[in-house]
């Protein structure tokens, strides 16, 4: 394996007028949990979901961090959403703290995750209508502007006013992306969007993220443990591997690097495990915690 | 100045963002809120029914008069208990559903997020006050003749902002612990009934309780709305009740949010805001 940390963080230097920086940004989980051999009873245990990620993100760019489950890709989305304290170090956002200017984020980012989460009972517009307000949009803002986003995510027009609950993954997932997309983000966090669709559903969210790249000024960050679309969508792909940024470069660059002829090898070769591997014990642990 | 007024527009905007959402919920959920409005009825009725429990058992008792007490009580309880319902659920039913993280991330502050989740939960805490009440004195064919019922729900609006002040403390709690800090909630609404007299008079209370039962908002709002009902008393009368209402509710907002912006903090640093808890 090679380290490469150090030549990841010659490539994050502090840029003026980035989108996103991110600096020696370190999170740790603490919880008092089952006993393991030799530990007392009570005794918290930790785990370092980041450890010292740098990187930097230009306006309009796509990056994407490429990582196997726990390691620290959903933190990361979350500290940059400031639903995360950082431990260490300080993420930015068009030069906004995260920590010293919460809501001055707030009304630069917004996210999809691996769960489409919304309120089951009501519609696709209702759910949207009503996030749109917590963002200042009225409802005369929204009236004709919800039905044209849902329009360009494929969302069909007669499937509006039923209950989410009855809609299936995919579709609730391009809801999701609808439900990002309406509050015009200037960053837009993207934490594993298609995990879990079927192929079809896939490839249209993927169509849908593309189409935004392509239209709007949004930067993006796509986490992600899809390797064809990592490549696919993003200018950039890093490596996060147990908390720890290996790389952040084109993928042609990170093939080059480690000689291999895919992302696969590349990351195989980057963290010295098969990128679909099973995890072991301290991996499960991480994926609790992170 | 133009920026303020944009920031002030954008907040109202968003804290009528909750009472849509709460509105699209309520009526999604209408027929299992009449279920609960039914058992609501139901334990109300065998509460008042102690009164006529009483005479015939050979107690000397105006049963009018102990059976309204009783029902005012009753429907304080079941007041309390929606507002307190719904500001739990500021937290629960959004982790359930999982969309927490979302409300949490919005550019919304927290003070105005919790006033949408309160002006809801008073308007329809109060209504279904008004129904229950009518109700139950419609079963019981209750005497009123000099009741000032406008009077009563001023007093019962105003104690609503010490209530939320409380509510908003005690919703902070399934942050905390996804598990069982709903559950705290309720013994919070039970702890706060039982020192303000919900069916009986302070007086009958050991003296460290009636020490406590000062500082509790519902002894005013139970007190003032048996003087308003039972005894017709004006609004002028009531002032002695509305204005420890207004003091404590001074407080017990800012302490609100304070807790609860504690909370929130403590959820973001150790990663509780998480569905999975």
């Amino acid at each position: 394996m090679i380290d490469i940390s150090e030549a990841v963080m010659e490539a994050a230097p502090a840029h003026k007028g980035a989108a996103v920086e991110v600096h020696q940004l370190r999170k740790e989980f603490r919880r008092k949990d089952s006993r393991k051999r030799g530990e007392k009873r009570g005794e918290r245990r930790s785990r370092v979901a980041l450890d010292g990620v740098s990187f930097t993100m230009e306006k309009g760019e796509t990056v994407a961090i490429l990582g196997q489950n726990g390691s620290g890709k959903s933190t990361l989305v979350r500290l940059l959403s400031t639903l995360l304290l950082p431990d260490g170090g300080y993420a930015r956002l068009l030069g906004h703290d995260v920590v010293e200017e919460p809501r001055a984020v707030r009304r630069l980012v917004n996210r999809v995750s691996v769960e489409a989460s919304f309120f089951k009972k009501m519609s696709a517009a209702e759910n949207l209508g009503y996030a749109a307000r917590y963002y200042g949009m009225t409802s005369k803002d929204t009236r004709d502007e919800i039905p044209a986003i849902l329009g360009r995510v494929g969302f069909p027009p007669d499937r509006r006013d039923e209950p989410m609950e009855a809609l299936s993954r995919g579709m609730q997932q391009k809801v999701a992306l609808a439900r990002a997309l309406l509050t015009s983000p200037v960053v837009l966090l993207l934490d594993e969007p298609t995990t879990g669709l079927d192929p079809r559903s896939k490839l249209e969210v993927q169509e849908f993220i593309r189409e935004i790249r392509e239209t709007h000024d949004s930067t993006i960050l796509l986490c992600t443990h899809d390797l064809t679309e990592a490549e696919g969508l993003a200018e950039r792909v890093g490596i996060l591997d147990r908390g720890r940024l290996l790389a952040l470069v084109p993928a042609d660059d990170l093939k080059q690097r480690y000689g291999a002829e895919t992302l696969e090898e590349a990351f195989f070769a980057a963290t010295g495990r098969e990128f679909a591997a099973e995890e072991d014990e301290d991996d499960d642990d991480r994926e609790v915690f992170a | 100045m133009k920026a303020i007024g944009m920031t002030l527009r954008a907040e109202l905007v968003g804290a009528g963002g909750v009472v849509e959402r709460n509105f699209y919920l309520t009526k999604r959920y209408i027929w299992w809120d009449l279920a609960w409005f039914f058992w609501t009825v139901a334990n109300t009725l065998t509460i008042v029914f102690i009164a006529q429990g009483i005479e015939s058992t050979g107690g000397q008792i105006d049963v009018n008069e102990v059976a309204t007490s009783l029902l005012i009580g009753a429907v304080v309880w079941a007041y309390l208990g929606v507002l307190f319902e719904f500001l739990m659920e500021t937290v629960a039913w959004e982790r359930w559903e999982g969309t927490i993280e979302y409300t949490f991330m919005a550019p919304l502050s927290r003070a105005m997020h919790l006033a949408g989740q309160g002006v809801f939960a008073i308007s329809y805490g109060l209504l279904r006050a008004v129904f229950l009440f009518t109700v139950c004195a419609l079963f019981f064919d209750l005497s009123m003749p000099d009741a000032n019922f406008l009077g009563a729900f001023i007093v019962l609006a105003i104690a609503s902002i010490s209530f939320i002040g409380i509510g908003v403390m005690t919703s902070v709690l399934p942050l905390i612990s996804p598990e069982k800090g709903t559950q705290l909630g309720f013994v919070a609404q039970g702890t706060l009934l039982v020192v303000s007299g919900v069916y009986y008079p302070v007086d009958v209370l050991p003296g460290w309780m009636q020490f406590i039962a000062k500082f509790s908002p519902a002894t005013y709002a139970l007190e003032g709305a048996r003087s308003a009902i039972m005894d017709g008393a004006p609004l002028s009368a009531l002032w002695s009740d509305i204005w420890p209402l207004l003091i404590i509710g001074a407080v017990s907002i800012p302490l609100g949010l304070w807790v609860f912006s504690r909370g929130e903090l403590y959820a973001k640093r150790h990663g509780k805001l998480k569905r999975s808890g």
